[in-house]
């Protein structure tokens, strides 16, 4: 019994070095999360407004039947990345003429309201998802998200974590130019 | 020529550590003198070599050395002479030069301080340590050789990234290796006593020190790099859970748990399989926090260029050192009979808590980190673990330890009389309680934890100072004759007080700084005023200034408190050409009472920078300056029982005098 106690940490070493192993991996990268959704189509749901924003809410028939890709940013207002993702998607909108829809996770549409007053408003809709099931059928690992919808409905793209620096914005804004010839042809 | 040479350097380095992995542990087993004293030749030599390598390395980024791969990627011909040295622990290769340096520097310390730990010890000690050299120099010279050469030459280096272009940085590895990398030399002494099967009071005694110094390394080292984050990052925050965070802290927590536990074993002769068990952890955490940072295991925003070779590389040594080490440990340690018994109320049971709780806190941390690891293997899915994580489950456990801090040292050895120690400290408990219904009263709500820290960090405080004024006997006796007594005390005893009050003050600054910050983001055009936690800011505007490889965007910003002036703050928004990266240079007022931060983000639009509108973020910060005020204190602390007399066993020609009587030190 003793024995078995002294050995207990080389056991708990030899479990997380098989782990580490496996982590090593290659084709592993855990920096890319990868989307089930990717090139399928968004999952059904329906979305009440936020109170007083003045812009309605969104269900899975708004992302179909579009003349270009939309955009869907899942956003809270306690999400600090998210604060400083704003700035970036609402420059996306005043320059690409894209849409943007959010979707507000888990957040008291009175503090949703007071963070859009504060920061602006660049959203075309906004749904109201308290509980969190949607955004769960979305996929989400954190917030912010970002997902890029094209016409049909169809998921193109998945980002993870706020759309900043230049490496995300570059590979953000490529999805969507080619989101947006797809939808062209 | 000269990369020449320090690569040449490196391979004597591996050599000589070759030799010392065999002959002093041969020597040991035979009893052959000569073989155990080689030790301190091969040491020195390998110290020697390692730093010429490393000067071969410095000289080359000084001097721009182009024809180097590790300086094109890491340095650039414009860069402030500063950063150019700091640029040689800049990358992978060069950081792990600056380890070897560092483990061969702490080798050859035991060799030359380490005069009057036994002979056998002593070789067994360094033949150990040179294992980990081998390791070591072996990784980089097969896999991460800093000395790459490139040809034909670039014209110029490809910058360091500008984040890492700051004094705090530039200090922060260094001091954070030399904690990480010198529990290596308390592993090794671990390791030597299960091969050698004896653990007595001197092993513990010549361990302390040597923990200590690392403790005190590390502890600097988590604070410098807490620092650079909250003043460079320009989050506003001092500590995120990041991965690499938290490896850095499993070493200093177990570390700390280790310093503890290790006096038991000093003073008490007990606990000793669990110091040994320590000791090698609390270096696995290192070696772990390596592996991690260098392999791309975890996301991180830390993470050096990576590569799975090394990844591999790694994990061998991590599987020889730490699987090794363990399973000697499971072989060894349940002969080493245990010592003095003690009753479930006495220093020794409130030491006991102290290093459980540590353990448990360093596995919850342990276990948040690589939980998305182990999901992502077991069920195939991602996700990450985040602060909500561990500030819902690392704060409640260190509670009860900050509660227990405050009485161990009033504990006697044995058997302690807990009812008398809580007489004597109702008063301290029935000021906490005041203050933080006082700053309830002050403030305006905040969770219910906040206060409770807050009460803890003044009983703690109040407790430590009555326990150290009850040993000067401060009221009691004349001043001169306190002073007498203080003077006479150990300065383990002064190092410990002051440790303990440090954390107490980190811990104000912490809840301060989390529970009451108030935040403001807002678009600001010239003329915006903004009121944030009693402080009216106006924003003038924007300048465009020139610095020696950046172009900044600077803000001016007003600040007037009550229609009186206070200060001018100018955030900045950097712009590296050449790096092709952006940083956020806040600007903050600081104060005891707290810090006014504001940085400034891109701006919403093209049209809207045009109009001179940008996005301003501002943030007052209560009190976060008692953090490093704090950790100040226990790097200070530290310091001062490093330089007691008792422990200082390396001294040499001078005994080190029998454990102290009646002064425990901790």
């Amino acid at each position: 019994m003793k024995r078995l106690l002294f050995a207990t940490p080389v056991l708990v070493a030899l479990v997380f070095g098989a782990f580490f192993l496996w982590g090593l991996n290659p084709e592993r990268d855990p920096n890319t999360i990868p989307s089930v959704l990717i090139s399928r189509p968004a999952p059904v749901f329906t979305l009440p407004e936020v109170a007083g924003t003045g812009v309605p809410g969104f269900s899975r028939d708004n992302l179909e039947g579009n003349d270009a890709p939309v955009i869907v940013n899942i956003f809270a207002s306690w999400c600090v990345p998210c604060r400083a993702e704003h700035a970036v998607l609402t420059r996306l909108v005043a320059e690409e003429g894209v849409q943007l829809f959010g979707i507000n996770y888990q957040d008291e549409p009175e503090d949703a309201l007071r963070w859009l007053n504060e920061l602006g408003n660049p959203y075309a809709r906004i749904g109201s998802d308290i509980d969190g099931r949607v955004a769960l059928d979305w996929g989400l690992t954190g917030v912010p998200e970002t997902f890029i919808v094209g016409p049909d409905g169809t998921v193109l793209y998945k980002h993870v974590g706020p759309v900043l620096g230049d490496a995300a914005l570059r590979d953000f804004t490529t999805a969507l130019a080619q989101a947006r010839q797809a939808g062209m042809s | 020529m000269i990369p020449e040479l320090g690569q040449f350097a490196l391979t004597l380095a591996l050599g000589f550590a070759l030799v010392q992995s065999v002959l002093p542990m041969l020597g040991a087993a035979r009893g052959n003198l000569l073989w155990m004293r080689s030790a301190r030749a091969t040491s020195l030599a390998q110290m020697a070599f390692s730093f010429v390598a490393f000067v071969a390395l410095m000289r080359s980024f000084v001097v721009s050395d182009f024809t180097v791969l590790n300086v094109v990627e890491n340095s650039h011909s414009l860069k402030p002479l500063l950063f150019k040295i700091a640029g040689t622990w800049g990358s992978h290769e060069g950081s792990l030069l600056l380890w070897v340096l560092i483990l061969t520097v702490f080798g050859a310390g035991v060799s030359i301080f380490g005069t009057n730990i036994s002979e056998g010890l002593r070789a067994r000690t360094l033949s150990v340590q040179a294992w980990i050299s081998v390791g070591f120099f072996s990784f980089m010279l097969f896999t991460s050789n800093p000395f790459e050469r490139v040809f034909p030459p670039p014209p110029d280096g490809q910058d360091l990234n500008p984040l890492l272009q700051d004094v705090g940085l530039a200090m922060h590895p260094p001091l954070l290796y030399v904690g990480y990398v010198g529990f290596s030399i308390v592993f090794s002494f671990a390791v030597a006593a299960l091969i050698e099967g004896r653990v007595d009071a001197a092993w513990a005694r010549w361990v302390r020190p040597w923990t200590l110094a690392a403790w005190i390394s590390l502890t600097a080292g988590i604070a410098l790099g807490s620092w650079w984050a909250y003043y460079e990052l320009g989050w506003g925050g001092w500590w995120f859970w990041d991965p690499v965070e938290n490896v850095s802290f499993m070493p200093w927590l177990l570390g700390t748990a280790l310093l503890h536990s290790a006096i038991v074993t000093e003073k008490r002769d007990a606990f000793k399989s669990w110091t040994i068990l320590l000791a090698v952890l609390t270096f696995s955490m290192s070696l772990l926090g390596t592996f991690i940072v260098r392999s791309g295991l975890l996301t991180s925003v830390h993470a050096f260029a990576v590569d799975p070779e090394r990844g591999l590389y790694i994990l061998w040594l991590l599987g020889l050192s730490i699987g090794g080490s363990l399973l000697l440990f499971a072989w060894r340690a349940p002969a080493l009979e245990s010592g003095g018994l003690f009753r479930p109320i006495s220093r020794e049971a409130g030491l006991l808590v102290n290093n459980l709780l540590l353990a448990s806190a360093t596995g919850t941390v342990l276990f948040g980190t690589l939980y998305p690891l182990f999901v992502e293997a077991l069920a195939g899915e991602r996700l990450s673990v985040g602060p909500p994580f561990f500030n819902a489950t690392f704060v409640p456990m260190m509670l009860p330890l900050v509660f227990a801090m405050a009485i161990g040292p009033f504990l006697s050895w044995k058997r302690a009389d807990l009812a008398g120690v809580l007489q004597r400290l109702k008063f301290a408990a029935m000021l906490s309680g005041l203050v933080a219904l006082v700053v309830w009263y002050l403030t305006e709500g905040g969770p219910v934890l906040a206060y409770l820290s807050i009460a803890l960090a003044v009983w703690l405080f109040l407790a430590t100072a009555m326990e150290w004024s009850g040993r000067v006997k401060l009221g009691e006796v004349t001043v001169r004759e306190a002073l007498r007594r203080a003077k006479n005390l150990p300065r383990a005893a002064h190092g410990m007080t002051l440790a303990h009050m440090g954390l107490a003050v980190a811990i104000l600054g912490f809840v301060g700084s989390s529970a009451w910050k108030s935040e403001e983001i807002v678009f600001v055009t010239p003329g915006t005023e903004i009121s944030i936690a009693g402080f009216d800011v106006v924003f003038e505007g924007i300048d465009r200034v020139t610095g020696p490889n950046y172009v900044a965007n600077r803000g001016t910003l007003v600040v007037e408190r009550n229609g009186i002036y206070v200060t001018t703050l100018y955030p900045e928004r950097r712009q590296y050409p050449v790096a092709q990266y952006s940083t956020t240079e806040s600007s903050i007022r600081s104060t005891l009472a707290g810090d006014l931060y504001a940085s400034l983000t891109e701006a919403a639009s093209a049209e809207a920078e045009a109009q001179g509108a940008w996005t301003l973020r501002i943030l007052y910060e209560p009190l976060v300056n008692f953090i490093w005020i704090g950790a100040a204190m226990l790097v200070l602390g530290g310091g001062l029982s490093l330089s007691d007399r008792r422990l200082r066993v390396g001294a040499p020609r001078r005994t080190a005098r029998p454990a102290a009587t009646e002064t425990p030190a901790e």
